[in-house]
């Protein structure tokens, strides 16, 4: 297990080194002065190479690369060109509104997908799996910014049944922050109205978000119970008289969880670039939203800080993922 | 899982096609599209991009087919144009990235030691981006056009590709018909092209076909958020974020658009579906 963990860790480790010079290459590819986008029109040339020489474009790329690595060793992600802030300060604002997004929409994800996938597959062929799966094709088909417009359009603009976009009514104050999310900073200090709103916000974004991974979970969840079903030992379960429940739980869902297990992995990372466009339409302020003002205003170093931030997760969570597999199926020795 | 281009394979092909309603409603709704994408110019009742102010937000009907957006441009011209430009993104992209991403997969494959381990860390590498945040940055680091959103695409696209073709390298390179052909002295150009890349084009083809939507779905997005396209082009993300505003009460400047992503996305997916099936003895039933 320690070799498997530290493996793992090289590995991440290798991931971000790559990914820390494949974004600065980017950066460099930017054809506008960040320093003069950062001033404006009306700075002086003087001011644009003062700020050019404290931000230290003007030293060799090289260099410049190295300083930065030097930095981020030290959890220095650098300063933003637009917010003027540090990078990180930025991150940890806006990191929680995505996890929190992440996790409503993976937890919709699972309370669908995998219980429709299941009973889709037990009734193979009938209308039940039909309408599971034209859902599913749907899901998997449909553009996410065009079902969170339409959400946002019906369910907020027109029947009034939710809150608008943000996280909270602009009348309300953010509770006192612990993990930086709203819902369950709400209710660990027992705030009610807050919890209450929180929740009313994170409903539309999460079901819009969770639609593609219901979608992929769904597919997964169906195929491989459908393989197991079709197992030797499952006919000798349902012979030897076992209830189809026991069978189903026992036998059939236990076996089939591990590729199930593999795709709440991959989907969690699918969720990110999801949150792009979600945070773009429903005015969440988390890190994808964060990303997309960045690029839009070419501020790279918080570009560079998404990224990384972005690029943990996925090893992260597959790691997490390898961990579960132990629990789930005895066989696998995590190596 | 070798492609053998038999007659009886392909008469088998064509059976299984007929027996299987989701491949073939795929197919279906592909060859309309592309129908409906290579007549454009026949077919579009006008110009895409010609404004007419008077017919400003006209509802579906017999004057307009699919209505008009706030400009008074006509709505089916625009998809059929927008048919071109979503169908032409997906080709270019899941063929530049397929290719690119094939090579290296048998590359690494197929010389395995320490050629495999460095392209393998650097698909690891391009694997751990978010895809979306990734091709935004590219986008925004090259500059919002259409073009730049499908380099975007393509880069993160590749390395699904290049682990898929290496695993089946691995595998076929340890069978019989590529020892004898090494045995009787075929090079390994030779050995890559004729008897491994030919051998990897089932799975190969099944990964393109969802890709080709997922990649349009990307480029779409990439378009809504202003990273894309550009108007007036006619693509069907920016026509989507152009009618953003109006989606409760003139619901055809987005629903069409929508309906049009979901339709050829849908057919990719069930095509890849119906290959997938065919090709996987075990759930041919």
């Amino acid at each position: 297990m320690l070799r498997f963990f530290i493996r793992r860790l090289i590995g991440l480790v290798l991931v971000m080194a790559g990914v820390s010079v494949i974004t600065f290459a980017l950066a460099q590819l930017v054809p506008v002065d960040p320093a003069a986008n950062a001033l404006g029109q009306n700075a002086r040339e003087e001011q644009i190479a003062a700020y050019r020489a404290e931000l230290g474009l003007d030293r060799p790329v090289v260099e410049q690369y190295l300083r930065y690595v030097g930095r981020l060793l030290q959890g220095d992600l650098g300063n933003s060109i637009r917010t003027r802030r540090p990078v990180a300060d930025d991150l940890r604002d806006y990191l929680p509104a995505t996890i929190e997004l992440s996790l409503a929409a993976l937890l919709v994800s699972l309370f669908l997908g995998v219980p429709l996938g299941m009973l889709a597959s037990m009734r193979r062929n009938g209308a039940v799996d039909a309408g599971a799966r034209l859902f599913a094709l749907v899901g998997g088909s449909m553009p996410i910014f065009y079902v969170g417009l339409l959400v946002l359009g019906l369910f907020y603009r027109q029947l009034r049944w939710f809150p608008g976009p943000g996280r909270l009514d602009a009348t309300l104050n953010a509770p006192a922050t612990v993990t930086g999310m709203f819902t369950f900073d709400a209710l660990i200090s027992a705030n009610w109205p807050i919890l209450q709103n929180s929740l009313a916000h994170l409903i539309l974004p999460a079901a819009t978000l969770g639609y593609f991974s219901t979608a992929v979970l769904l597919r997964m969840t169906r195929s491989a119970m459908l393989e197991v079903l079709s197992q030797d030992y499952v006919r000798t379960a349902k012979a030897k008289g076992l209830s189809g429940q026991v069978v189903i739980w026992g036998h059939v869902l236990k076996n089939a969880l591990p590729p199930v297990l593999t795709t709440i992995g991959i989907t969690f990372g699918s969720l990110l670039s999801g949150a792009v466009l979600t945070e773009t339409i429903f005015n969440w302020p988390g890190l994808g939203r964060y990303a997309t003002t960045s690029v839009t205003t070419l501020d790279f170093p918080a570009v560079m800080g998404v990224t990384l931030v972005a690029a943990i997760v996925y090893p992260t969570v597959n790691t997490l993922v390898d961990i579960a597999y132990r629990f789930v199926d005895p066989r696998v020795r995590v190596e | 899982m070798a492609i053998r281009t038999t007659a009886s394979a392909r008469t088998k092909f064509f059976r299984g096609l007929r027996k299987d309603p989701t491949m073939l409603g795929g197919l279906t709704l592909l060859i309309i599209f592309t129908l409906l994408a290579l007549f454009a110019p026949v077919l579009s009742p006008v110009d895409p991009i010609k404004q007419n102010i008077q017919a400003s937000l006209t509802a579906p009907g017999p004057d307009f087919l699919l209505g008009t957006d706030k400009l008074g441009r006509d709505i089916l011209s625009r998809i059929l144009f927008g048919a071109r430009i979503s169908l032409f993104v997906g080709l270019a992209v899941v063929a530049g990235a397929g290719a690119f991403g094939a090579l290296v997969g048998v590359v690494a494959g197929y010389m395995r030691g320490w050629a495999d381990e460095v392209l393998m860390r650097v698909t690891d590498i391009f694997f751990a981006f978010p895809s979306l945040i990734l091709a935004m940055a590219i986008a925004g680091a090259l500059g919002p056009s259409l073009r730049n959103a499908l380099i975007a695409v393509a880069v993160v696209s590749w390395p699904v590709y290049a682990r898929l073709i290496r695993g089946q390298v691995l595998v076929l390179r340890e069978q019989e018909f590529v020892q004898a052909a090494r045995a009787i002295g075929v090079s390994d150009r030779g050995i890559i092209l004729r008897h491994l890349l030919p051998n990897t084009l089932a799975p190969f083809l099944v990964q393109a076909s969802f890709d080709m939507g997922a990649v349009i779905l990307s480029v779409a997005g990439l378009s809504f958020i202003g990273f894309g396209a550009q108007p007036p082009t006619p693509e069907w993300g920016v026509m989507i974020s152009e009618g953003r505003n109006y989606i409760t009460t003139q619901w055809w400047l987005t629903a069409v658009p929508a309906g049009a992503i979901l339709l050829l996305v849908a057919a990719f997916n069930l095509i890849g579906d119906g290959l997938r099936d065919l090709l996987d003895p075990r759930m041919r039933q």
